[in-house]
C-alpha cells in the first residue's frame, strides 16, 4: 500500500512533525514500506478473537485520595525553555 | 584471568579486600581509557559515583551493607536520575536534567551502588543497532566494525568491555537481548509488570519492560533481586512475591522439557548460528532435559502486529515533548503549530519520526480497526500459541536473532531488514513472557546468543537454566579483546 | 423576519462537574482552587517523561454515586481511553478520558418547567482528566501556561438531545447541579469553572431529522445558558430561513457582547485517534463496592422534598423552595434541629420570608448570608417561648442583618422583650379605656369594630411589647362589663 503525498503531509500535520525540509516522495516510500509489511496481518483470521491491550489480565489498581505537597516548582521550571512568573510561555494562543 | 562476578566482588568489598572507592576508580580509569572507541556511555558521573563509594565504604565499614553495596553499575539512559541528563539518545533530551528518580533508579541507589553513568542507547530506545543514538553510533567491543545490538547497545557494551559490571536495560521488542546476543553478555527481560516502569521513558507502554544485563545468569539473579519490586506509582506494576532467586540456581535441570519451535530453525537463520543453538540445546540434552517440539504458527505475524502496535502508542506516548515544560525548543517560533512542527522535527531523529508516523497513522480515524484492533488481535492469538506451548514444555529455546552482530552501517539503508531480524525476540514482549539471553557460542569470532523463554513469572527458573548451562559450560566467561585487562 | 414557530429547537448538554477530590484523577498533587501558578501540578501533571497515571479511588467512589442517583446502568468494567491533540494547555498532549466504555452508561433525570415533568434521558457519564490554563496578559506577545487544573478529576455528563426549550435547558442544568450539590460529589461552584456547560443545538421541522448542531462552549451561568441559546436559536433561523446551512462547529459565548462566535482554533479537523491508554488497566466495580455505595447514598432532592412534606407538614411551594440548593436544605434542616420538628413550618416561613427577601434585596446566596442558621434559630426560639412578639421578632431581624448583634443582644439592648405580665397590661388596658371613654361607649353600643381599635392603642402604649394574645383576652373581659 502506497501512501500518497498528500496523506503524509496530513499524517504529519496531526504528529506536528515539519517534514517541510524531508524528501516526501523517499518518506513516502519508507512509510509505505512498513504499510507492507502491516497488510499481512489481514490473512490472519481473527474473528471471536478479543483484543488484547495488555500482557496480565489485571484490573486498575485504585489510590487512596490523599495528597502530597511536594512540589518545587522552580526545580521542575529550571528545565523549561521559557517561563516568567511561574508561567510556561509558548506563542499567542488564539481561542 | 576472568572478570570479577557480584558475587566475588561483594566478597571482596564485604571483607575489605578492595573498597568501593578503589573499585570505582578502577572502572572509570577504564571508562576513562576505553569509551573513546566504544562510545558505549553518553554521561559518566565520576563524581557523584564517588561520592556514593565513600558513603558505602563507610556503610560497609559500619557492618550493615546490603548485597551489592559499593558495587559500581550504569543505567541505560531511558531511565530518569535526580540532577542528571536523561537523554533518552535523542537530541530532543539532550538538556533535560531529570528532576526525579525512576523506581529502578531508587532502587539501586539505595544500596549505594555508585552509578558510574548513563549508557547510550538507540534513541527512544527505537532500534536494534544502537546507530540511532544523537549521541553516536556505539561499537561492539568484540569488533569495533560491528554494532552492538540496540536499543540497551551502550548498557550491553559497557558489560562487555568490562567498564562496568552490570547495567540496566530496557527491551521493548528485544532491547536488551540482543544487544546481550551481539556483546556475548547475559540478558533478562522479566514479565511485564515485574519491574516498574515509572521513571522509565515510555516508548510503548505495553510492551517495555525493564531489566539487568550482567556477565552472567548468577549476576542477573542478584540484581533482579532488586529490579523485582512493587510500586504503586505504576498502574502495571504487579505485587507479585519475590522468589530467591539466588537459592533457585542450583535446582537440578533432570526432567526439563525444552519446547524447541521447528519455524526457528527456519530459511533465516544464519547456518552457523544455528548449529550454536543446536549444540547448546545438545548440551542441555546432557544435562538431563529432554526436547520437545513445540508450534507457534501465528509467530509469523508478531514483527507486523508490533510494527503496529509499538509505535501506535509511541506516538501518543512521544507527543509531550512539545517544547514547552522541557526538552528542545526550536528558535524563534511564529505561532503555536510552528513551535510544536518544528521542535519535533529538529528533536527527534529520522527513526523516530517515521514511528510517530506509522503510529499515528495507524491510529488514524479510518485505519484503526484494520490496523490496530486487528493488531491487538493478532497479539491474543500470539500470546495463545505461547501459552499453548507451556502445556508441553518448561522453557522454549532458539536463537535470539538470526545472525551474529552485522556491520555498522550494513542495515541503515534497509530498516526492514532490520525490523524482520528481531522475529524471535518481539513474540515475547507480545506475550508479556519473560526471556533471556545467554551466551551459546562464536561465529567467526562474534557471540552468539540463546534465547529462553519462559511462562509468566517463571524468572527463576529461567535463570536456574541459564546457571547450570553457565556451570556446564564457559561462553560466558570469553571475554570481548577490550575486556582483557578488565581482571582486576 | 423570524418565523421560529416553524422550528423545533433540539438541545443537548455536555456538563463538566469537578468532582470533591482532595488529589488529582491520576497523581496526588492538590487540587485546591487559585494557587499560585504551577504549584499545584507535579511531575504526572507536568507529564515529565517517565511519568504514569494511577487512578484516584475517590472519583470512582463518587462517579458511580452519580450514577445510581440518576439510574444508570453502572459501567462495571471502564477503560481509560487516550484523546490526543496538541494544545499548550495539555501537557501530555492527550487528555485520559473515556471513550467506549464510560463508568455510567444510561440514566435519567426529571426536570420540571411550568409546572410540567419531564423526563430527561442521561446518554452517559465518564471520568476524565481537566486541562490547564492558558493566560493571555501579554507577556511579550506570549501566552502563559498554568498546569495546576491539569489533572483535575472531572465527571463529564452527557444528556440525550430531549430538550426543546432554552427553560428546559436551564431546568436540566440546575437539575444537574442540584444533584451534584446534594450527592456531596462536587461544589458546583461555576465562577471557578467547577461545573461548566455545554451546549449543544440544532433546529428542525417537527418530526423531521435532527438539523446540523452548533456547539456553545464558556457558559458558566445558568443566565447565559439562556442568553447564548436565545442569539444561537436566532442565527440558525436566520441562516435557515435564508436558504442556508449551518456548519458543525464550537462556538464560544461572549457574555461581554452577548453573542457567539466561531472558535477557529477548535476548527482544524481534529481526529483525536482514540485507543485505551497502555499505562492504565480496566476499572472494575465489583457488585460488593457497588452496595457498599449505594448504601452511602445520601438523600435527594426528590425524596427530601416528600420528607419534608410529610414530617414537617410544609406545602409543596415551600418544600420546593428549600430542596432548590443543598445550601438550603441544611440550612433548614439545623435550624429544624434546633427547634423541633413542630417550629419547622416557622422555620420554613422564615427562610423563604424575611431572609429569602433580604438575600434577593442584597444580591446574595444563602452560603453569603451575614445572619447564619444559628444565629436566626436564636430569634426564632424567642418567638417560640414569647420573648418577642413575630412583629416584634422582624425588628430583631433587621438588627441583625446590619450586624448588631445576636437575637438575645438586640432584644435586650433595644428593650424589645415581650411583656407578659398580666398586670402590666392590664394596667395599660385600663388606661386606654379610660383615656378613650367616648369608644368604650360606642363598642358597647355595637360598634365592635373597635376593637382593633382598642388593641392598636395598647400596642402603641406598650411600644409594641405586650402580648397581643393576653391583650386580647383582657379587653375582651374589660369590654364585657
Amino acid at each position: 500500500m502506497a501512501l500518497s503525498e498528500q496523506e503524509v503531509l496530513k499524517i504529519a500535520k496531526l504528529a506536528a512533525l515539519d517534514v517541510s525540509s524531508q524528501d516526501l516522495t523517499q518518506l513516502s516510500a519508507k512509510l509505505s514500506n512498513v504499510l507492507d509489511l502491516f497488510a499481512q496481518l489481514q490473512q490472519v483470521n481473527t474473528d471471536h478473537v478479543l483484543p488484547m491491550a495488555h500482557p496480565l489480565d489485571k484490573v486498575q489498581r485504585l489510590r487512596v485520595d490523599q495528597t502530597v505537597a511536594d512540589i518545587p516548582r522552580d526545580k521542575y521550571q529550571a528545565i523549561a525553555p521559557a517561563c516568567e512568573q511561574g508561567l510556561y510561555l509558548v506563542p499567542k494562543v488564539i481561542d | 584471568m576472568n572478570m570479577m562476578s557480584l558475587t566475588e566482588l561483594n566478597q571482596a568489598l564485604q571483607t575489605k579486600q578492595i573498597s568501593s572507592v578503589e573499585l570505582t576508580e578502577f572502572f572509570l580509569a577504564r571508562i576513562a581509557q576505553h569509551d573513546s572507541q566504544l562510545n558505549s556511555f553518553i554521561t559518566v558521573t565520576a563524581e557523584q559515583a564517588l561520592d556514593v563509594a565513600k558513603a558505602a565504604d563507610a556503610r560497609i565499614a559500619r557492618g550493615d551493607a546490603p548485597n551489592l553495596c559499593g558495587i559500581p553499575m550504569a543505567h541505560k539512559d531511558i531511565f530518569c536520575t535526580d540532577g542528571v541528563l536523561t537523554s533518552c539518545g535523542s537530541k530532543m533530551l539532550v538538556n533535560f536534567t531529570a528532576p526525579y528518580d525512576a523506581h529502578i533508579v531508587s532502587q539501586f541507589k539505595a544500596l549505594d551502588m555508585p552509578m558510574l553513568g548513563k549508557t547510550n542507547m538507540d534513541e527512544f530506545a527505537m532500534g536494534s543497532s544502537n546507530e540511532s543514538s544523537y549521541f553516536g553510533a556505539v561499537k561492539n567491543p568484540w569488533a569495533l566494525d560491528a554494532v552492538p545490538g540496540g536499543s540497551s547497545g551502550g548498557s550491553a557494551a559497557a558489560v562487555a568491555a568490562g567498564l562496568v559490571p552490570f547495567a540496566t536495560g530496557s527491551d521493548t521488542g528485544g532491547s536488551i537481548r540482543q544487544p546481550a546476543s551481539f556483546c556475548g553478555i547475559s540478558g533478562l527481560k522479566p514479565t511485564y509488570g515485574l519491574a516498574s516502569r515509572f521513571g522509565m521513558v515510555a516508548y510503548a507502554s505495553s510492551l517495555d519492560q525493564a531489566g539487568p544485563m550482567a556477565q552472567s545468569a548468577e549476576d542477573l539473579a542478584l540484581t533482579l533481586d532488586v529490579m523485582h519490586s512493587f510500586d504503586y506509582r505504576d498502574s502495571t506494576s504487579l505485587d507479585q512475591p519475590k522468589p530467591n532467586y539466588m537459592a533457585a540456581l542450583s535446582q537440578p535441570l533432570a526432567g526439563l522439557r525444552i519446547g524447541v519451535p521447528a519455524s526457528y530453525f527456519g530459511d533465516g537463520l544464519d547456518a552457523e548460528v544455528k548449529q550454536v543453538i543446536e549444540a547448546a540445546v545438545a548440551e542441555y540434552e546432557k544435562m538431563g532435559a529432554q526436547c520437545v517440539a513445540v508450534e507457534l504458527p501465528n509467530q509469523a505475524h508478531a514483527v507486523a502486529a508490533y510494527y503496529i502496535l509499538a509505535p501506535a502508542e509511541a506516538s501518543s506516548n512521544l507527543s509531550r515533548f512539545d517544547g514547552v515544560r522541557y526538552g528542545h525548543r526550536c528558535g524563534d517560533p511564529k505561532d503555536l503549530a510552528d513551535l510544536y512542527e518544528r521542535s519535533r522535527a529538529e528533536g527527534f531523529g529520522i527513526e523516530v519520526q517515521k514511528r510517530i508516523m506509522l503510529g499515528t497513522y495507524a491510529l488514524s480515524a479510518g485505519y484503526y480497526d484494520a490496523y490496530y484492533l486487528k493488531a491487538q488481535k493478532v497479539r491474543r492469538l500470539i500470546q495463545q500459541d505461547f501459552l499453548t506451548a507451556f502445556e508441553q514444555c518448561d522453557v522454549i529455546m532458539g536463537p535470539v536473532a538470526p545472525t551474529p552482530a552485522f556491520k555498522l552501517g550494513e542495515k541503515t539503508d534497509d530498516p526492514l531488514s532490520m525490523y524482520l531480524a528481531d522475529l524471535y525476540t518481539i513474540p515475547v514482549n507480545l506475550a508479556g513472557l519473560p526471556a533471556m539471553s545467554i551466551p551459546a557460542g562464536l561465529v567467526q569470532g562474534l557471540p552468539v546468543g540463546l534465547h529462553l523463554v519462559g511462562p509468566y513469572f517463571s524468572e527463576a527458573k529461567l535463570l536456574n537454566i541459564a546457571h547450570q548451562f553457565q556451570l556446564h559450560t564457559d561462553w560466558h566467561r570469553q571475554v570481548s579483546p577490550l575486556a582483557q585487562g578488565a581482571a582486576l | 423576519m423570524i418565523s421560529s414557530m416553524n422550528w423545533e429547537v433540539v438541545i443537548g448538554l455536555e456538563i463538566h462537574a469537578q468532582l470533591a477530590c482532595e488529589s488529582k484523577i491520576f497523581s496526588n498533587a492538590p487540587t485546591a482552587y487559585g494557587a499560585e501558578p504551577n504549584t499545584q501540578a507535579n511531575i504526572v501533571d507536568l507529564a515529565m517523561p517517565g511519568v504514569l497515571p494511577v487512578l484516584n479511588e475517590r472519583a470512582v467512589e463518587l462517579a458511580v454515586r452519580f450514577g445510581l442517583a440518576v439510574g444508570a446502568e453502572i459501567g462495571q468494567t471502564s477503560v481509560f481511553a487516550r484523546k490526543n491533540y496538541f494544545y499548550p494547555d495539555s501537557p501530555k498532549a492527550y487528555q485520559i478520558s473515556q471513550f467506549e466504555l464510560p463508568i455510567v452508561g444510561k440514566g435519567e433525570i426529571t426536570i420540571e418547567v411550568d409546572g410540567q415533568h419531564k423526563n430527561i434521558g442521561i446518554t452517559r457519564a465518564h471520568l476524565e482528566e481537566d486541562a490547564g490554563k492558558s493566560l493571555h496578559e501579554d507577556f511579550h506577545g506570549l501566552t502563559g501556561i498554568d498546569l495546576n487544573r491539569a489533572g483535575t478529576p472531572l465527571l463529564e455528563i452527557v444528556s440525550e438531545p430531549d430538550m426543546r426549550s432554552a427553560a428546559e435547558a436551564i431546568a436540566y442544568a440546575k437539575a444537574i447541579h442540584e444533584l451534584v450539590q446534594f450527592l456531596e460529589i462536587g461544589d458546583g461552584n461555576m465562577q471557578e469553572g467547577s461545573f461548566r456547560v455545554d451546549v449543544n443545538v440544532s433546529l428542525r421541522k417537527p418530526g423531521a431529522l435532527f438539523g446540523t448542531r452548533t456547539e456553545l462552549k464558556n457558559i458558566n451561568s445558568f443566565k447565559f445558558i439562556e442568553k447564548a441559546l436565545a442569539y444561537e436559536i436566532d442565527r440558525h433561523i436566520e441562516i435557515l430561513e435564508s436558504g442556508g446551512e449551518i456548519v458543525q462547529e464550537t462556538r464560544l459565548y461572549d457574555p461581554d457582547r452577548d453573542e457567539t462566535r466561531s472558535m477557529r482554533s477548535k476548527e482544524e479537523a481534529n481526529d483525536y485517534r482514540y485507543f485505551p491508554d497502555p499505562d492504565l488497566l480496566p476499572v472494575v466495580v465489583s457488585d460488593e463496592q457497588l452496595a457498599a455505595i449505594k448504601a452511602s447514598l445520601p438523600e435527594l432532592p426528590g425524596q427530601m422534598r416528600v420528607r419534608f412534606e410529610q414530617d414537617y407538614g410544609l406545602s409543596a411551594y415551600d418544600a420546593q423552595l428549600l430542596t432548590a440548593a443543598a445550601v438550603n436544605a441544611r440550612y433548614f434542616e439545623a435550624l429544624v434541629a434546633e427547634l423541633g420538628a413542630q417550629q419547622a413550618k416557622l422555620a420554613a416561613n422564615w427562610m423563604n420570608g424575611e431572609l429569602a427577601k433580604a438575600l434577593n434585596k442584597a444580591e446574595l446566596t444563602l452560603e453569603q448570608s451575614p445572619i447564619s442558621g444559628d444565629a436566626l434559630a436564636g430569634l426564632l426560639v424567642r418567638i417560640v417561648d414569647n420573648t418577642v412578639s413575630g412583629k416584634l421578632a422582624k425588628q430583631v431581624f433587621e438588627a441583625m442583618w446590619a450586624g448588631e448583634g445576636s437575637a438575645d443582644q438586640i432584644i435586650e439592648a433595644k428593650g424589645l422583650k415581650q411583656i407578659t405580665d398580666t398586670g402590666a397590661i392590664e394596667k395599660i388596658v385600663d388606661e386606654v379605656l379610660a383615656a378613650n371613654a367616648k369608644q368604650v361607649e360606642a363598642y358597647k353600643a355595637g360598634q365592635e369594630k373597635l376593637f382593633g381599635f382598642f388593641v392598636g392603642q395598647v400596642m402603641k402604649l406598650s411600644k409594641g411589647q405586650a402580648n397581643p394574645a393576653q391583650v386580647n383576652d383582657l379587653l375582651q373581659q374589660k369590654l364585657k362589663n
